[in-house]
């Protein structure tokens, strides 16, 4: 650095850049919070639907499923036939894991097109102190703790209906939790491709997430279907994080292993989608 | 003169196309402004004002060339550039899902700024953005106007050093216009460095200590608006207009009228013919006594629309 007026417009430089360290540091810190407080008050417009399905579906169908289906299951096969427990016992921990996809499934579409596209707050965002990822790790919070309150919801249900045999039940709630963030980082990202909605997100519902509900172990074990239709299950976050409820629910038996699989699946997707889904919103919000 | 607060040399941003060279959008600028300023961008669409404000906002990357912003390099200070401005984009994306007030508050918490402060602030900004009254509706009740204010209210709520304006007032009614150029009046008053992109003439009069044309990514012109003026039109124009079937004989000969035409120069558009001159009425008073009686005309002062008109070739709004 030579000569005075360099001096000074140097300090003058470092003033500012002081300044605005500063005033961006609690943003790079706690934006992601922000961005999650941003959508709790977005999630307020329509809580009354979120606790009404969080209450309604359990009851629904731990009664018509659980109830009115187990005690045609029960009768005909015995009280210990699916997996060596009652109909109602098996399957209440796959309807949990259930209700935590139909949140993402909810969550992670079409706000996702509304906040990039049609309603694109996001480019708002963009343009204060925080960041695409920040954006993305927001979301996934405040769709966790709605998630959350839905699943434990259901697990109260589900001791009121004497479905949880175990004592370890309710570690299903944050399996429940962790498979639904798993699938729906992963339909985040695949939303975030998407420059328009022309009928990809109604497929999605069509045909993963139906298909996924049907042959994951959710009503009736993995190995009832012939073996060609059995790779749907292994490939289903749903029925991973299900088999590895079972356990805690009832102490379905598998292999340690087996279980150790569908932890570090889960993992794998949801660090996938994560990742993938930061990638995505960095690259749409930088023009 | 104090350092600038934003400075661009050469600034490029080009974006690619398939099986095609990439498409240049910004082609080379440089300006700066200083602290205080009101600094414009005046082009047509397409020239490629959003993407440089994109630049300097910190949410686009540049393809080359030097940009400081505040002495910061946006490519590795984006969210400390972004803490000290204000940001009306070109398209509103207010959350049409929050009500009006609240809009403010979420926005006010991206800057880290605690709950309290955050309120008392959106309280004073829908105060200035005379929107206090509706605080609680629905955005999408609003008026056009009245977004583009509450966009404008929310763009303050971090008090930033630099707020730029996106076409502020493009595809509002002439009232709501004022109505807004008024609130950006006392924003610079108050010493608010605002830079600005429009394609209108009038908007860029009225707000602009000084301002660039832009025409397809690069800079034609750099100046105040009277300085442009002078440097690129005559004092005074005279329009005339002689009938869709007149116009193109008449030219003609207003053209070659005693070897060099009326006035300083003329310009022939296909419905009408501008003569600039220092007077108006003495061009109407000669062309008269040469035997042409157009069939209306005007006299008015220069404007910003002939500077680009005589830069380019062409009109700014087409
Ligand atoms: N993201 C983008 N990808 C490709 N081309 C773009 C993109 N953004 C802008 N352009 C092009 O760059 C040019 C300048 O656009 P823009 O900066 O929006 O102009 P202005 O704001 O002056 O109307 C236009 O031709 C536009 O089509
Ligand atoms: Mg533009």
């Amino acid at each position: 650095m030579s000569g005075p007026t360099n001096d000074i417009s140097d300090d003058m430089r470092s003033q500012t850049l002081a300044a605005a360290v500063a005033a961006a540091a609690r943003t790079r810190r706690y934006g992601s919070w922000y961005v999650a407080e941003h959508r709790f008050r977005v999630m307020r417009s329509y809580a009354q639907t979120v606790l009404f399905t969080a209450v309604g579906s359990p009851l629904v169908y731990l009664y018509a499923m659980g109830v009115g289906l187990a005690s045609l299951v029960d009768n005909n096969l015995g009280d210990d036939a699916v997996t060596g427990v009652s109909y109602l016992a098996f399957l209440a921990p796959a309807l949990l894991a259930s209700s935590a996809i139909a949140v993402a499934s909810e969550e992670f579409t079409y706000p996702i097109m509304l906040g990039f596209k049609w309603n694109p707050t996001f480019f708002g965002m963009n343009a204060s102190s925080i960041q695409p990822g920040q954006i993305i790790n927001g979301i996934i919070i405040s769709v966790a703790v709605r998630m959350l309150v839905t699943c434990t919801i259901f697990y109260v249900f589900m001791l009121v209906f004497g479905a949880v045999p175990g004592r370890l039940g309710f570690v299903a709630v944050p399996v429940a939790l962790v498979t639904g963030l798993a699938f729906g980082a992963l339909v985040m990202a695949y939303t975030a491709t998407l420059k328009d909605d022309t009928g990809q997100l109604a497929m999605v519902q069509r045909f993963v997430i139906l298909p996924m509900t049907l042959f994951s172990g959710t009503f009736f074990p993995l190995d009832v279907l012939p073996p060609y239709l059995q790779w749907i299950g292994w490939i289903s976050p749903l029925w991973h994080g299900t088999e590895l409820s079972r356990v805690f629910a009832y102490g379905l038996s598998e292999p340690i292993w087996l279980s150790l699989v569908h932890v570090l699946y889960l993992a794998a997707l949801l660090a996938i989608g994560w990742v993938w889904a930061r990638r995505l919103a960095t690259r749409r919000l930088n023009t | 003169m104090p350092a600038p607060v934003i400075a661009t040399q050469n600034l490029v941003k080009s974006y690619p196309v398939k099986n095609s060279k990439d498409f240049v959008a910004v082609d080379g600028i440089s300006f700066e402004v200083a602290p205080g300023e009101s600094f414009g961008l005046l082009g047509p669409n397409g020239a490629g004002k959003s993407t440089t404000m994109r630049m300097i906002g910190a949410v686009s990357t540049r393809t080359s060339g030097d940009l400081d912003v505040l002495g910061l390099d946006p490519n590795r200070y984006g969210p400390e550039i972004r803490s000290q401005l204000g940001v009306v984009p070109q398209e509103n994306n207010l959350d049409l899902e929050l009500k009006v007030r609240e809009n403010l508050l979420v926005y006010g918490r991206y800057f880290g700024l605690p709950r309290a402060r955050v309120a008392r602030r959106a309280d004073e900004l829908l105060e200035f953005a005379q929107l206090a009254d509706k605080a609680g509706a629905k955005v999408d009740d609003l008026s056009g106007g009245m977004k583009r204010r509450l966009t404008i209210a929310r763009a303050l709520i971090n008090d930033p050093r630099i707020l730029l304006l996106d076409e502020p007032t493009t595809g509002l009614d002439p009232q709501a216009r004022h109505i807004l150029w008024d609130r950006l009046f006392r924003l610079k008053e108050q010493g608010t460095t605002l830079l600005l992109t429009t394609h209108y003439m009038d908007e860029a009069e009225q707000l602009c200590d000084r301002l660039v044309v832009v025409d397809k990514g690069r800079i034609m012109a750099e100046g105040s608006p009277a300085d442009l003026i002078r440097r690129y039109s005559s004092r005074e124009v005279l329009e005339v207009r002689f009938g869709s079937t007149q116009n193109a004989e008449v030219a003609d000969r207003i053209q070659s009228f005693g070897g060099s035409g009326f006035g300083e120069r003329v310009d022939v558009l296909p419905d009408r013919i501008l003569v600039y001159s220092e007077s108006g009425e003495n061009e109407l008073e000669r062309m008269t006594a040469a035997g042409l009686h157009p069939i209306t005309s005007l006299v008015r002062r220069s404007s910003l629309e002939d500077v680009f008109l005589r830069l380019t070739g062409r009109n700014l709004i087409e």
